[in-house]
């Protein structure tokens, strides 16, 4: 498995501090500026005209041409614990790519398409990708996908806007959000300013409002990109305790070390008392 | 806006959106802010942060309610009843601010003896004329005084009442008051009266609001308010799209007033306006009553020479006693030295409005043939205006058309792929009109201003040249002029010789000869005509030709020679109140009345509300004094003071002829000088406070085939129908309907509706319904949701249907366009169309099409 450490820091000289997302899922409203704004820089293409019915969710889901999806919740939860009177409220969460400390997809890649920027982001070069779409079962989230057209088989997900940082600018997505909803900035400051947010919404009484993904330990090591949610993940369809699919790679290939060793021992035991008889 | 205008003094939103952020309680109504505005909604979430209570009023259930710290639904049409409800809980309970109350609004003055109350009658106020359907205002008047609405606000008495500004006074301060707020016609106790019968029972029974909500929103502007603290309402179009539409804005104002709020940092009335420059298009206007800086347009009936003109709009008190000045200004920028004293500036031969000339009107007009050509620019009326199908059928009888728009929208297609060309009700071959499409540029490919729902100006740079064909609105406009100049250069007709006086010589650039925008906003700011030295605000405006001004609340945007409107200073790097971002009307205020953060002393109410303060010698502020800088808070205006000088040193609102904001509008508003609850046009129930059921003053179409109206109570349309935006969708749908990142988002059309309602008719989440109004039939997505919710009015569960109006037949997603179903009865003040408050039926499945439509629709007429 690869360590981030040592994912930055074959950067060397070049390493710069890791950045990413912390969106505040408290004071989304909604306004999709940031898929746009995403599409607009990143000449990402339109990712077809469906009416899902699903609330104002017409997007659906992160994909090859969506590399923002802001879901829409309507429950009928009142938004603060102590506020019984309305009983209804939605829930609005502008989901990107998380940008794994421990990333499935870049594991897996034979060819080096997805690398580990100097900014600690995962980013897949487009015209090194081969198509071979492993990267795709190995992403907890289903993040990565292949794009429909051309059918060459090659993937794509949000880049942090690559290019935006190494220009010294902002993504695009940050730069659009109007409520500060979706914050960058140096990880480590992001993951105190969001504990402080999380300890003022249950000071205040919001209702459920729980990290996802900021946690160094979790199954991915903590996301590059994590959230404050307002609800459980899964009510946001995001997986509750995602586990990063070549965590347990070391160990399967321990496992199959001492097996095939046992299988040789075996054989070669046959052998010698094959041949001693 | 002439319920801010006479209320307060000025037509525009009297505070500014980064404000908010310092207000204790928000109340959104007739509005959807966080979806329409979201940029500006972010100061509305940094109060929540900051723990101000944000209250959303509305029929749904939005990403505003989302967003709100209380959501209270509201039968759409019953903003009135609410609010007027509010009024009457802070008098009857003692909950104004007296002080602020006594010393700034015209509580005090005593009314006409011959004014006779909406209370007192049934619904109607004295003067009504049924014949005419209009009101004499004669008898609303002070007492003793003939009072003398403001500019533009000058012919109550005829036709026209278009108050965007406030009141004058002949005699100077009103010369019966009663201190104590005791005597029974002082306006105070009217007021009270008024609203005595707006209980929080009624309040329940009319809106289907609970007590507890009420009481909840009430509570919660009173304790907002006071010294300490201040409060701040935020409106659109929710409010202003209805029969009655610019009362309810009155109410709110009301409010405001007691409660102290207008003029304070954190309080105020935020007018939200629909799109990029509608305050620019009101200040320097695309109506056809005004002219620059809300200078009425003459009246053939009502202003015979220049002097009788000057006479009924020179207010004798207030800043419009200025009003000479700006009118001269304005013909000298744009006549030059054609306009002179002793021609009267030219005023003869001035064009003059002969009857109401709106929008509606026109398209009256052009249904009976009489219209010849048409100048559409940025804007889809067969979309975005209510009744759809007239526009098209009005179209179709046109001779030509013009439409300057970024992409070919349904205006300019309805010849060919109209609705009605698919019904067969008009057949391509048989329409007269010749179309002409000039594809217009967009804001990146031009320089220019917007002013913003703030009164702000703001410079954008052209960043890329118009492709093709495309023109720049100015290019568009300037070349036109220079055509019909050199047209007319040889004729010596008396009705052209203003063309030929028209200074129209703008430096143009570029391959296109573009024109300077920069030189168009420096004689909009003025200047000096002898020396050309730009001027440095309106105060240096003359009446005597020596200086020229296109819009005199814009003078000083172009002061020391410098686009004031191009700063861009960020508010991180100075207060908040960023002076030096861009410049605001007038003389770069941004909270307007700012007098009135002082109490009458000059001392600011509260040190945490401290804005504008007299410091001895100075008002000292934040922000810029909206008040004289040297005028000291004791000063009383001498036995014949005029103009600005009569305005005595504790009296805030300096344009208003008696310094005070009116709780009462003795004059300028055509239907009524305080508001009263009237149902809108449809509705399916009585009104429950008076016999006159709608606004009797309100404007309809009656007997005219092209605008039938669903009766009241009609059981075929049982529901009410509101429209609105989304915000995927810009408007009628041009400039985001031809994007795919935007159409993508909300790929079709749709209606939303409670689970209630469609148990109720059959309707299922995903299929169809079709909608229907004695105007159309469409058909949508039905998207059922909770945040839909079916209210108890009146005893009667009622249900809401929820129409987003942005599809047309064209573009990158269509669909039936939810304005087809509305009605064009309209509200006398500003003849603006109710389609927030309608009636409707709906049914499961797809509408008829073809000739089975058209049948359909007959059938429900009969």
């Amino acid at each position: 498995m690869t360590s981030l450490a040592s994912g930055i820091e074959a950067w060397q000289d070049e390493q710069r501090e890791r950045v990413g997302f912390f969106t505040d899922t408290s004071v989304c409203i909604g306004c999709k500026a940031c898929e746009v704004a995403c599409k607009e820089w990143n000449l990402v293409p339109q990712d077809g005209q469906v009416w899902t019915g699903n609330s104002y969710d017409n997007t659906g889901e992160l994909s090859a041409n969506t590399w923002r999806h802001v879901a829409f919740i309507e429950q009928e939860k009142p938004l603060k614990v102590e506020d019984g009177a309305i009983g209804l409220r939605w829930l609005m969460e502008s989901d990107v790519c998380k940008h794994c400390t421990h990333a499935g997809c870049l594991d897996v890649c034979p060819t080096g398409a997805l690398f580990r920027t100097e900014f600690g982001t995962v980013v897949v070069q487009e015209d090194v990708c081969n198509g071979c779409g492993y990267c795709v079962p190995a992403c907890p989230f289903g993040v990565i996908a292949k794009r429909e057209e051309p059918k060459d088989g090659r993937v794509f997900k949000c880049t942090l806007c690559y290019d935006r940082l190494r220009g010294g600018h902002e993504p695009a997505c940050a730069k659009a959000c109007p409520t500060q909803s979706i914050q960058f900035g140096p990880v480590d400051e992001l993951r105190t300013r969001a504990d402080e947010r999380l300890a003022k919404l249950h000071g205040d009484g919001w209702n459920g409002a729980q990290l996802y993904l900021r946690d160094p330990d979790d199954g991915i090591g903590g996301g590059g990109a994590f959230f404050l949610l307002l609800d459980d993940p899964e009510v946001y369809g995001l997986p509750p305790d995602p586990v990063v699919p070549t965590a347990r790679l070391g160990e399967m290939w321990r496992t199959m070390a001492t097996a095939a060793a046992a299988v040789a021992v075996g054989i070669v035991g046959a052998f010698l008392v094959g041949s001693r008889s | 806006m002439p319920s801010l205008g006479t209320s307060f003094g000025r037509g525009g939103a009297t505070d500014f959106q980064q404000d908010l952020q310092n207000s204790d309680c928000i109340v959104v109504m007739g509005s959807n802010m966080a979806e329409n505005h979201p940029v500006g909604f972010q100061w509305v979430m940094e109060a929540r942060e900051r723990g101000a209570k944000v209250i959303h009023v509305d029929p749904r259930f939005t990403r505003t309610s989302a967003m709100a710290t209380k959501w209270v639904g509201i039968r759409p049409g019953r903003d009135i009843a609410f609010l007027g409800g509010i009024v009457n809980y802070i008098l009857e309970n003692g909950l104004y601010f007296d002080e602020y109350v006594r010393a700034y609004t015209n509580a005090p003055v005593i009314i006409d003896e011959d004014y006779v109350d909406a209370e007192d009658a049934d619904g109607l106020f004295s003067g009504w004329n049924e014949d005419e359907g209009k009101y004499d205002t004669e008898s609303w008047q002070y007492e003793g005084v003939e009072m003398h609405g403001a500019a533009g606000n000058r012919e109550t008495k005829g036709h026209q009442a278009h108050g965007s500004h406030g009141g004058g006074i002949r005699q100077g301060e009103p010369p019966s008051e009663d201190p104590t707020l005791q005597h029974p016609r002082c306006v105070f106790q009217l007021l009270k009266k008024h609203f005595r019968r707006y209980t929080p029972e009624l309040v329940s029974d009319a809106c289907g609001v609970s007590v507890e909500d009420f009481r909840f929103v009430a509570d919660a502007l009173v304790q907002a308010s006071g010294r300490e603290r201040t409060a701040a309402f935020v409106y659109s179009v929710g409010w202003t799209q209805h029969t009655v539409g610019v009362q309810y804005i009155r109410t709110a104002a009301i409010i405001q007033q007691l409660l102290g709020n207008m003029g304070r940092p954190g309080g105020g009335i935020v007018a939200l306006r629909g799109h990029a420059s509608i305050q620019g298009s009101t200040d320097i206007p695309t109506l056809f009553d005004t002219l620059p800086g809300y200078l009425p347009i003459p009246n053939v009936a009502h202003h015979g020479d220049f002097e009788e003109f000057m006479l009924a709009n020179i207010a004798p008190t207030g800043w419009w006693g200025k009003f000479k000045s700006y009118w001269v200004s304005l013909m000298v920028a744009y006549f030059g030295p054609s306009a002179t004293a002793d021609n009267d500036w030219l005023f003869a031969q001035l064009p003059r409005i002969d009857d109401d000339n709106s929008a509606y009107w026109t398209l009256q007009e052009m249904l009976e043939g009489r219209v010849q050509g048409y100048i559409l620019a940025g804007e889809n009326p067969c979309v975005g205006n209510a009744n759809g199908k007239a526009h098209r059928q009005g179209f179709a009888k046109l001779d030509w058309l013009v439409v300057r728009d970024l992409v070919e929208i349904e205006s300019a297609s309805f010849w060919y792929d109209s609705p009605e060309i698919e019904t067969g009700e008009l057949v391509t071959s048989e329409i007269p009109t010749e179309v002409f499409f000039l594809p217009a540029a967009a804001h990146t490919e031009k320089d220019g201003s917007f002013t913003n729902t703030q009164r702000l100006l703001q410079w954008h740079w052209q960043a890329t040249e118009p492709k093709q064909d495309a023109r720049s609105d100015l290019w568009f406009y300037f070349h036109l002029g220079k055509r019909i100049k050199a047209l007319l250069e040889d004729s010596r007709e008396q009705r052209d010789e203003l063309v030929h006086f028209l200074q129209w010589d703008y430096p143009t650039h570029s391959a296109v000869l573009e024109p300077s925008a920069e030189a168009v906003l420096a004689e909009i700011g003025g200047y000096e005509t002898a020396s050309r030295r730009p001027l440095a605000g309106y105060k240096e405006l003359q009446d005597d030709g020596s200086t020229a001004c296109g819009c005199w609340i814009y003078s000083g945007v172009y002061a020391d020679g410098v686009n004031q409107a191009a700063r861009k200073k960020p508010h991180w790097e100075q207060n908040t109140y960023a002076l030096e971002w861009a410049w605001a009307w007038p003389a770069n205020r941004r909270i307007l009345y700012n007098r009135a953060s002082a109490d009458p002393e000059g001392n600011p109410w509260s040190e945490r509300k401290k804005l504008t303060f007299w410091n001895g010698e100075k008002w000292e502020s934040l922000d810029v004094p909206d008040f004289d800088e040297t005028k000291a808070p004791d000063y009383v205006p001498p036995e014949g003071a005029t103009g600005p000088d009569a305005i005595a040193g504790t009296h805030p609102f300096i344009m208003q002829a008696d310094g005070r904001s009116w709780l009462y509008v003795p004059q300028g508003l055509v239907d009524g000088p305080l508001p009263t609850h009237y149902e809108p046009q449809e509705s399916p129930f009585d009104n429950p406070l008076y016999g006159r059921r709608a606004n009797p003053a309100r404007q309809q179409h009656e007997g005219a085939r092209w605008d039938p109206y669903n009766a009241p109570g009609d059981p075929r349309f049982p529901y009410v129908v509101t429209t609105y935006r989304l915000t995927e969708h810009h408007t009628a749908g041009g400039m985001s309907r031809s994007v795919p990142y935007l159409a993508e988002l909300q790929p079709e059309m749709f209606c939303e509706v409670s689970p209630e309602l469609a148990d109720e008719t059959g309707l299922e989440h995903g299929g169809w319904a079709t909608i229907y109004t004695a105007r159309a039939a469409i058909e949508a997505r039905v998207l059922v949701t909770r945040r839909m919710r079916p209210l108890v009015v009146r005893g009667r569960t009622t249900h809401t249907v929820g129409l987003p109006y942005h599809w047309g037949q064209r573009l990158l997603t269509t669909g039936d366009s939810a304005n087809d179903l509305m009605h064009a009865a309209l509200d006398p003040n500003v003849h603006i169309m109710e389609t927030k408050a309608a009636t409707c039926g709906i049914r499961p499945g797809r509408r008829p099409r073809g000739r089975r439509l058209v049948r359909f629709l007959e059938e429900l007429r009969s």
